[in-house]
C-alpha cells in the first residue's frame, strides 16, 4: 500500500484541507469499525505512540493510538492554522508540520513565491522529508491551495517545484481553487497567471476548481431539501456539502459547505487507491491514462449523487442518473459544459454497489452525446472501489480532460491583461527581488500556448475523420 | 506431467484463483456420472497437473502469485484459505507496495528487471517440487501495467529460463471500451513480445464473455468475478484431464504439449481462441438435455462463422466448395479458415460421438494435412455439473478481427504522439513501438491470407 502526503497552503488551502482531514477520519471510521490501524487508514495517517515523548513512533499494526495526519500546514499568517490547532482537529496535527508567518503575502504572488520561498525553502524541505521518511511507499503529494491570493498562488507553487526537485518520482496532484470574476483581491489575475505557468510546468494533475461552481452546487441542494420536492427524507450525512459525523462542533461556517466538496473530491479520487475493489484504480493511473501531452493535465472533475434519499430501494434508474448528472454542466466543480467541448479523455471512479456490467451500459448510453478526439475514440478509464462513501449506497466522480477548461483561462487571460496593458499594479512585484516584466510576459505566453494547443486540438472536433493509413507490410 | 501457473496482475490474480476454483469445485463434485475408477484416475490426473499435497492435506496449487500492489494478493490468497478444498502456498507470491500505473513501459523495464531474481526463484522452486514439469501457464491481461509489461518480461524470463518447457499465456483481451485508455498501446507492447517468447496465446475477450454472461448465464448486473467464472470454467474444459486419440487407456501425462504440438504446427500461427457448448446458468441446467450430433452441429458452425457463443450464429456461413482451390479472396465471405482445431469432448457416450464434420478439408488452409490439423481428446468423466459438453481450442482467424481493431486504434494514437511522453519516460522509445507494430501487421497479414 502506498501513501500520500497532503500539502495545505494559504488560507483557502488549509481550510480545505482542514474539512478534508476531517471527512476522512469520518469515512475511515465508518469502515474502520474494530479501530485498527489498516493499510487503507496508512495511506494518509500515521499512528503514533505518543507516550513514548515527543518523538513518537510510528506504530504499524494493531490499535489506533494516536493519529497524525501526513499533511503540512502552510501559511504566511497565523489565523486558519490557529484555529485549527484549537478545533476538534487539534490531535491530528503536532507543531512540527506547521509553518506560519505573521504578516502574510498581501495578495502578491511574488512575495509568497520570492520572498517566503526562500526564506522558508530550508524549512519546508525538512519537514517534507520527515514526512516522506515517515511513509512506507510515498505516491503522490496533494497539493491544496487558491490561485488568487499571494500565499496559497505563490509558495504553493514555490513548494510544488521543491518537490519535483527533491521528490522527481512522487506524482503531484494540484487542487487549485480559481479565482471567480467578482474577486475582491484586484491583482487575482496576475497571481493566477503567475501561478499557472507553474501549474503548466511542474504538475503532473491539476484539479481546477472555481468557487462559483462550488456556490452554485451549495444553493442548488439547498433549494433541492427546503422545497420539498423530493417526496423523501435526505440522508443529512449523504449530502456532499455536509459536515455530520464529523468532529467539527462548532459553528459550521459559511465556507465549510463548499469545501465539504472538494474534500469528497479528494475522498472519492483516492478512494480506489485506499480500499479494495473488484476494478482498482492507483493514483498513478490517472495522470497515465488521462494526460496524453504533458502540459494538458487539467481534469474537470463532477461529483455525483449530491446527496441521498433516505428510502432504501435504489432503483436503477438512480444509478443511472448518478451517471447523466455527472456530464451534466451544473455538477462540474467549474463553469464549464464538457458535454459541447471536446474529450481527450475520460474517467469514470465508481464506488459501492455498482458492477461492471452497470458501467458498460451507461458508457454506451452516454457516448453518443460526448465528442471524443478522433485518436481516442474510446478514451475510457474505469475504476471499481467496493466502498461507499459515508451514507450513500454508490457514488460516481468524473474526471474529464476536456477543452471545456479553454474559457477559463481565457478569461484569466482576459482579466490578466486589462491590468497588464494599463501597468496596474505591477510596481508592487517588480520591487520584489527576482521578479522582473520577463516573469509577466514568460507567464502570460506560457497561458497562451496553452489555450493554443486546447484550440488546435478543439479545430479537429468534427471535422472528417481520416484515419492514418497502416504500416505495409511485403507478403 | 505438472504445470506451474503464474498469475500476473490484478486480472491474472484474479483470474488465477477462479481457475483453481473451478478445478477443485469439478474434482471433488459428485456430477462425474462415470466409474469409481475412472473418476478416480481424473481426480489423480488433475492433482498431479495443478496441486502438490502439502503435510495439511489440503492440496496447494502449483501457482506463482505476481503483483506490483499488495491488495488483490493478499485478497486472492485469504479467499484461497477460506475455501478449505485447496490454498496457495504460502511463500509462493511477490508483491510490491506500488502498481505500475497501466504503464506497459513501467512493469516491463522498471518493476520486470528490478524483480526479476525474486520472482524467477519462486517459478524456480515451484518448479523443483514438480517431479515432471510439463511447462509453464501464464495468466495475464494485455491492458494494464503490471500484466502485460511485467507479464511480457517473466515471460521472457521463464524463456530463457526453461528453453525446452511449453510455454502458453492466457492472455485477457481488453473490453472495446472503458478499463485502460493506453490499453490499445499495451496490448500492442504486450502481443508483439509475447509472439516472440511464447509457444501461443490463448486468448479471451472480455467483451464476449460479457456477452455470454448476459445472454446465456442469465446475469443481472455482471461483476468481474462472473466474467472471469465464466473464463475459469472455459480453461477447466480444456485442462481438466482428457484421453487424447492414440494415448491409451489412460489419461494424457502431457497436457501443455498434447495441445500445443497439434495446435502450432507453424511458429507465425501462435493465436488460439477457445469456444464452449453448452454454457448457462446452473439453474436451467437440471431442465436441459443435450444432444452430441446437435451440440456438435452447433460448435462446428461456431467454428466456421467465427460466432462467439451457441446464441446468434451466422447458419448462412458456409465452407467453399470443395475441389476449387483458389486463393483466399475467393472464399465466402465471413468464413473462418482454421490452421488446426482441437476439440474437447466430456461426459455421456463420448466414444460414440462422429467428430467427421471437423475433420472437413474445406476448414483448413491449404498446406496442412486435416487429419493432422484436427485432434479430438475425450472422457466419460462429465464437467462442472454439465452431463455432455463440448469445448474448441482454434487456431484459426477467430482472433483477427480483434486483432486488427486493436492496432488500428493503436496506430491512430500513435500517429498523434498521444501518450509516448509516459513510455519514454520508462525507456519505451517511438522505434519500439514501430518495432511492434511491424510484428502484428506481419501477423495480421498472415492470417488474412489463409
Amino acid at each position: 500500500m502506498t501513501q500520500s502526503v497532503v500539502v495545505q497552503v494559504g488560507q483557502c488551502g488549509n481550510q480545505v484541507g482542514c474539512r478534508f482531514w476531517d471527512l476522512a477520519l469520518r469515512e475511515h471510521a465508518a469502515v474502520n469499525k474494530k479501530g485498527i490501524y489498516d493499510e487503507a487508514l496508512s495511506s494518509f495517517f500515521r499512528n503514533v505512540d505518543t507516550r513514548s515523548g515527543d518523538n513518537g513512533l510510528d506504530i504499524y499494526k494493531g490499535k489506533i493510538c494516536s493519529l497524525k495526519a501526513r499533511a503540512l500546514l502552510i501559511d504566511m499568517e497565523e489565523g486558519v492554522v490557529n484555529e485549527i490547532l484549537q478545533g476538534p482537529l487539534r490531535d491530528v496535527f503536532d507543531s512540527k508540520q506547521l509553518i506560519t508567518d505573521v504578516s502574510g503575502s498581501g495578495n502578491n504572488w511574488a512575495v509568497g513565491h520570492k520572498i517566503y520561498g526562500c526564506q522558508y525553502r530550508e524549512n519546508i524541505v525538512e519537514k517534507l522529508r520527515k514526512a516522506a521518511e515517515h511513509c512506507d511507499c510515498l505516491q503522490c503529494f496533494f497539493i491544496i491551495h487558491s490561485m488568487g491570493g499571494g500565499t496559497g498562488s505563490g509558495l504553493g507553487t514555490f513548494v510544488l517545484n521543491l518537490l519535483e526537485e527533491e521528490f522527481p518520482e512522487v506524482y503531484r496532484f494540484v487542487t487549485s481553487v480559481y479565482p471567480s470574476g467578482e474577486d475582491d483581491v484586484i491583482t487575482s489575475p496576475y497571481n493566477s497567471v503567475l501561478a499557472m505557468k507553474e501549474l503548466n510546468e511542474h504538475a503532473d494533475c491539476v484539479l481546477p476548481i472555481e468557487n462559483e461552481s462550488l456556490f452554485e452546487i451549495v444553493n442548488k441542494i439547498h433549494q433541492m431539501i427546503s422545497s420539498g420536492k423530493l417526496g423523501s427524507t435526505v440522508k443529512q450525512n449523504s449530502l456532499v456539502t455536509s459536515s455530520t459525523g464529523g468532529a467539527k462542533t462548532l459553528q459550521e461556517k459559511p465556507f465549510d459547505a463548499m469545501n465539504n466538496i472538494v474534500a469528497n473530491l479528494l475522498l472519492n479520487l483516492t478512494s480506489s487507491a485506499r480500499f479494495e475493489g473488484s476494478l482498482n484504480m492507483d493514483l498513478n493511473e490517472i495522470s497515465m491514462n488521462l494526460v496524453p501531452f504533458p502540459r494538458l493535465h487539467y481534469l474537470v472533475s463532477s461529483l455525483t449523487p449530491l446527496y441521498t434519499l433516505a428510502d432504501v430501494n435504489v432503483p436503477s434508474r438512480r444509478l443511472d442518473q448518478m451517471f447523466s448528472d455527472a456530464f451534466s454542466r451544473d455538477h462540474q466543480l467549474i463553469q464549464a459544459d464538457p458535454k459541447h467541448s471536446l474529450y481527450l479523455a475520460c474517467a469514470l471512479l465508481v464506488r459501492g454497489n455498482v458492477q461492471v456490467s452497470d458501467l458498460r451500459r451507461n458508457i454506451e448510453r452516454l457516448k453518443p452525446s460526448l465528442h471524443f478526439v478522433s485518436w481516442n475514440q474510446e478514451g475510457w478509464k474505469t475504476g471499481l472501489c467496493s466502498v461507499p462513501p459515508v451514507g450513500h449506497s454508490h457514488s460516481l466522480l468524473a474526471l474529464a480532460n476536456n477543452t471545456c477548461v479553454k474559457p477559463t483561462f481565457i478569461e484569466l487571460k482576459d482579466r490578466f491583461m486589462k491590468l497588464y496593458k494599463k501597468k496596474a499594479h505591477l510596481h508592487h512585484y517588480l520591487q520584489i527581488d527576482g521578479m522582473e516584466q520577463s516573469c509577466f510576459s514568460e507567464a502570460i505566453s506560457s497561458l497562451s500556448d496553452l489555450i493554443e494547443e486546447y484550440n488546435e486540438l478543439d479545430a479537429t472536433k468534427g471535422g472528417p475523420r481520416i484515419d492514418p493509413s497502416r504500416l505495409k507490410i511485403a507478403v | 506431467m505438472s504445470i506451474v501457473t503464474v498469475q500476473l496482475g490484478q486480472c491474472g490474480n484474479q483470474i488465477g484463483h477462479e481457475v483453481f476454483s473451478a478445478l477443485c469445485s469439478d474434482i471433488h463434485g459428485t456430477h462425474g456420472l462415470c466409474s469409481k475408477k475412472e473418476n478416480e484416475s481424473y481426480r489423480d490426473s488433475c492433482k498431479e497437473r495443478f496441486f502438490s499435497e502439502e503435510e495439511s492435506g489440503v492440496p496447494a496449487a502449483r501457482a506463482v502469485l505476481v503483483d506490483m500492489e499488495p491488495k488483490v494478493i493478499s485478497q486472492t490468497l485469504s479467499r484461497a484459505a477460506r475455501s478449505g478444498l485447496w490454498k496457495y502456498n504460502s511463500h509462493s507470491h511477490f508483491c510490491q507496495k506500488q502498481g505500475s500505473g497501466n504503464n506497459w513501459a513501467n512493469g516491463h523495464c522498471v518493476h520486470g528487471p528490478r524483480h526479476k531474481e525474486a520472482i524467477m526463484e519462486l517459478v524456480q522452486k515451484e518448479a523443483e517440487k514438480c517431479e515432471r514439469l510439463g511447462g509453464f501457464f501464464t495468466i495475464m491481461s494485455m491492458a494494464g501495467g503490471t500484466g502485460s509489461g511485467l507479464g511480457a518480461f517473466v515471460t521472457q524470463c521463464l524463456r530463457d529460463a526453461f528453453p525446452t518447457s511449453f510455454l502458453l499465456n492466457h492472455v485477457v483481451w481488453p473490453y472495446g471500451t472503458g478499463e485502460v485508455i493506453v490499453q490499445n498501446y499495451n496490448s500492442v507492447l504486450t502481443l508483439s513480445h509475447l509472439y516472440h517468447s511464447s509457444d501461443a496465446l490463448l486468448v479471451h475477450e472480455n467483451d464476449v464473455i460479457h456477452k455470454i454472461c448476459a445472454r446465456l448465464m442469465n446475469i443481472k448486473q455482471i461483476s468481474f468475478r462472473d466474467v472471469n467464472r465464466v473464463i475459469a470454467h472455459q480453461l477447466g474444459s480444456v485442462f481438466q484431464p482428457a484421453h487424447t486419440a492414440g494415448g491409451g487407456s489412460g489419461y494424457s501425462r502431457n497436457p501443455l504439449g498434447d495441445l500445443l504440438e497439434p495446435l502450432v504446427p507453424h511458429p507465425e500461427f501462435r493465436l488460439l481462441g477457445l469456444r464452449n457448448i453448452p454454457q448457462m446458468a446452473e439453474s436451467s441446467l437440471a431442465f436441459s438435455t443435450f444432444s452430441w450430433p446437435g451440440l456438435l452441429k452447433h460448435l462446428r458452425q461456431i467454428l466456421i462463422a467465427k460466432a462467439h457463443m451457441e446464441e446468434g450464429i451466422d447458419w448462412q456461413v458456409r465452407p467453399p466448395q470443395p475441389g476449387s482451390s483458389i486463393p483466399s479472396t475467393n472464399k465466402p465471405l465471413h468464413f473462418n479458415t482454421s490452421i488446426a482445431n482441437l476439440v474437447i469432448l466430456r461426459g455421456k457416450d463420448v466414444h460414440s460421438v462422429d467428430l467427421g464434420s471437423f475433420q472437413d478439408p474445406s476448414l483448413y488452409t491449404s498446406w496442412l494435412n486435416p487429419q493432422d490439423a484436427f485432434n479430438a481428446w475425450k472422457t466419460p468423466r462429465a464437467f462442472n455439473k454439465y452431463e455432455k459438453s463440448a469445448a474448441l481450442v482454434s487456431n484459426s482467424q477467430f482472433l483477427l478481427k480483434p486483432l486488427d481493431s486493436i492496432v488500428g486504434k493503436a496506430w491512430n494514437m500513435f500517429a498523434s504522439k498521444a501518450y509516448l511522453h509516459q513510455y519514454t519516460k520508462f525507456g519505451i522509445q517511438e522505434e519500439d513501438f514501430l518495432d511492434c507494430f511491424t510484428t502484428l501487421e506481419q501477423v495480421i497479414s498472415s492470417y488474412t491470407n489463409l
